[in-house]
């Protein structure tokens, strides 16, 4: 494991072998509310998206064998991200798959796991698996929310001064 | 194996030595034979290590006949940083407006969603 970046909050793991990134997280509320804020539609487009950009919930049936379909909106940008519930265990796991519209090609997986820390409190470790390096880090460069590839132009750049 | 820029730059410093070179370097700048100096390893295997941080772009030896001392490129290393940093952030402020919206939510489980598998 490499180039983990760490403070008391969230912390990232950029894996050098697999092209995986983990995030661990701690909320103060149990298993069931951080769930329940994942699975009930509602609940999600509150949080999901920066305050910046309006979040439309198409599709959200969190169940094993449901799907999934947003799209964020700001000023007339639009960005689109579907995918499907693979397995979903209430309270303690979801499994699915995400897609950027923008990419339809691509596709990462998507584990996300709650752990029961006990007096209210709750690990989320999500794990996103995708299915090259290249794919991997322009999910990190990008950040999905910005959606933007100047970084790998500034990096190129500078590789091609050296 | 990986080509592109960003992934030469985490594949390079997947290695625990390199790292450690790495962080000497951004100290300053060190001859083959300094980075040697705290390791187990010979200065063959501390040139091959530095072809590799080398061939990522994250360092570079000067011309200066005698010493070459390598340098770290502390802008690609940094950019690097800043992305991963960039992307830990925006997971951040996310699980911040989650932590709000745990807040605002009642204990109790009066409207539990269907989260069942379909029948």
């Amino acid at each position: 494991m490499t180039m983990s970046t760490t403070d008391h909050e969230t912390q990232i793991i950029v894996d050098p072998d697999v092209p995986l990134v983990r995030i661990t997280r701690e909320f103060d509320a149990p298993p069931e509310k951080v769930f329940r804020a994942h699975a009930d539609p509602e609940l999600f487009a509150r949080w999901i998206g920066p305050d910046s950009m309006t979040t439309r919930i198409e599709e959200h049936d969190c169940r094993t064998g449901g799907a999934w379909r947003y799209t964020m909106e700001r000023d007339g940008f639009e960005a689109g991200f579907h995918g499907s519930f693979h397995d979903v265990v209430p309270n303690e796991l979801i499994v699915q798959t995400f897609t950027y519209d923008g990419v339809p090609d691509g596709v990462a997986l998507e584990k996300l796991h709650l752990e029961d820390l006990g007096d209210g409190r709750t690990r989320l470790t999500a794990t996103s698996l995708v299915d090259s390096f290249e794919g991997r880090d322009a999910f990190v460069a990008s950040g999905m929310e910005s959606g933007v590839v100047e970084g790998y132009r500034k990096l190129d750049a500078l590789l091609a001064e050296g | 194996m990986p080509a592109d820029p960003l992934s030469k730059v985490f594949s390079a410093l997947a290695d625990p030595s390199r790292r450690d070179m790495v962080a000497r370097l951004t100290v300053a700048d060190a001859t083959v034979n300094e980075l040697a100096e705290p390791y187990d390893i010979s200065v063959q295997a501390v040139s091959k290590h530095l072809k590799v941080l080398e061939g990522a772009g994250l360092v570079t030896r000067s011309r200066d006949a005698q010493r070459r001392p390598v340098h770290l490129e502390a802008e690609v290393f940094a950019l690097m940083s800043r992305w991963i940093e960039r992307y830990r952030r925006q997971a951040e402020e996310r699980y911040q407006r989650l932590d709000a919206l745990l807040d605002a939510m009642p204990d109790g489980d009066p409207e539990r969603p269907d989260t069942g598998e379909k029948q």
